[in-house]
């Protein structure tokens, strides 16, 4: 591997740039499942029937408890065989890292909708608000703001995961330097410290400025 | 207006009402009184669907409550018809359960718009005008986290008068408050009870009121009915040991 090199830390950064926007896109897409998926299935944990509830828990259990790479390559494979030909690694990884974050954010979710105090579910009653109105105008506000906190530390947490996905071929930037390494026997020191930097200003601000507006919820 | 037919309820293995049977005629002010765990609160609970009878059946305008006619039958009353006989109904809880999340002008508003579809033009000057009512007109743009215990109570009060109930539940309306903000909400309601004639069904604790505002006072414990009659008998000559004891026991503490 050798020493450092400037020349070729020079030759990864496009490359990891490139890879950058792959991986911000992803994280964008896998955090719209997640925090969409997680929303409904927390809803639907607190208003449909048994009959629906426990198979739906059963499944959130199993997708918390496997690794997210299995999870990653298993339904990449499942997506060979039932199409015959390779679907987009790039949203077949957004969607499932997406769905297993989901798993996470319901949890969050319900978290907060447990906190709301049972007088104001016997308010609604009392008022006959429609289940919709009521979840939209006076539930879901009440509760984002005690899940907020939460659900930003799984957007910072699904975004240092993005690299999981390289094991399906997402050209993302963790992807990009083991490309190059591969090519130039060499530049994994380069690449990975560069990664490793790129992270920390990404999320490191993002964490504090979660820090703030928890702080801010509370009170 | 309101029947109760053979009303049981039970919470497990503990019956909080026994078999009850009352009516209570449209324009009736009824105080229900008795101590704690006498089952009052349930009454309240049971007419707002907020539990459901173990046995018996409820009617509200002649309609049932907990059942609906469906085939000549009657059976479980289903989430639509439910929310029909509710609209006749309104409640003001101890602890005023406004939406914090929203002020006061939305609170009052909310419901009439979005449950018996009223424009909202016309939801907001009937909210004006019972903000008015409640002494609360300079409060629309505020949060209820601004407002004083006695502020929002009233503000609760202005909320269900707004879905123009037949029927108002108060369940202990003021037991959550400071002691001199208790006044003005009494006085509130003594005003509603002379300047309508809502159906008016008052858990409480103060004595005073319960005598100023009822028609009639129905004595609870252990869930039956211990002493029905207009206040000045149950209150003033009660025949029962037990009324008297509680009586003693109540204003007792108020003294």
């Amino acid at each position: 591997m050798g020493s450092w090199s400037w020349d070729r830390a020079g030759e990864l950064l496009p490359l990891m740039m490139e890879g950058l926007r792959i991986l911000l896109l992803v994280t964008v897409i896998a955090s719209a499942v997640a925090l969409i998926l997680g929303l409904i299935v927390a809803i639907v944990n607190r208003s449909a029937p048994k009959a629906v509830t426990v198979p739906l828990f059963g499944v959130m259990e199993f997708i918390r408890n496997t690794p997210v790479l299995v999870q990653a390559i298993f339904v990449w494979a499942l997506l060979i065989s039932m199409l015959g030909t390779s679907a987009s690694p790039m949203w077949t990884g957004a969607i499932v890292l997406g769905v297993h974050y989901a798993s996470y954010t319901a949890e969050a979710y319900r978290a907060g909708i447990d906190g709301i105090p049972k007088g104001q579910w016997e308010a609604i009653t009392a008022l006959s608000l429609p289940k919709p109105r009521a979840w939209w105008a006076v539930l879901l506000p009440q509760a984002l703001r005690k899940s907020t906190p939460a659900l930003g530390n799984y957007v910072i947490a699904l975004f240092k995961e993005v690299p999981i996905l390289s094991a399906i071929g997402v050209a993302e930037m963790v992807t990009q330097v083991e490309g190059y390494a591969g090519a130039n026997y060499g530049g994994s020191l380069e690449g990975f410290t560069m990664a490793g930097l790129i992270f920390l200003v990404i999320s490191y601000p993002i964490a504090l400025l979660m820090r703030k507006l928890e702080n801010r919820l509370a009170n | 207006m309101v029947q109760f037919e053979d009303v049981v309820k039970r919470f497990g293995d503990l019956e909080v009402l026994q078999g009850l049977n009352f009516s209570i005629a449209p324009s009736e002010r009824v105080t229900l009184i008795g101590p704690s765990g006498s089952g009052k609160t349930t009454i309240l609970r049971l007419l707002m669907t907020l539990e459901k009878v173990t046995s018996g059946v409820i009617r509200v305008e002649g309609e049932p409550l907990s059942h609906m006619k469906r085939g000549g039958q009657l059976v479980t009353a289903n989430e639509a018809h439910l929310r029909q006989v509710r609209k006749k109904i309104g409640m003001v809880f101890q602890q005023f359960n406004l939406f914090p999340n929203m002020k006061v002008m939305r609170n009052i508003t909310e419901a009439p718009i979005h449950t018996l579809g009223v424009s909202k033009d016309e939801a907001h000057e009937r909210a004006r005008e019972l903000l008015d009512l409640v002494g609360l007109s300079d409060k629309a743009d505020n949060y209820p986290s601004q407002l004083s215990g006695g502020q929002q109570q009233r503000v609760a009060i202005a909320r269900s008068l707004a879905m123009s109930p037949d029927i108002l539940l108060l369940d202990e309306v003021t037991s959550a408050l400071d002691p001199e903000l208790v006044a003005d909400v009494l006085d509130l309601l003594k005003d509603i009870a002379a300047t309508t004639d809502i159906t008016m069904l008052i858990v409480t604790h103060e004595m005073g009121f319960a005598r100023d505002v009822s028609d009639r006072v129905m004595m609870f414990d252990r869930g039956v009915v211990v002493e029905d009659g207009p206040p000045s008998q149950v209150m003033g000559q009660p025949e029962h040991e037990r009324t008297r004891t509680f009586l003693k026991a109540v204003l007792g503490e108020e003294a």
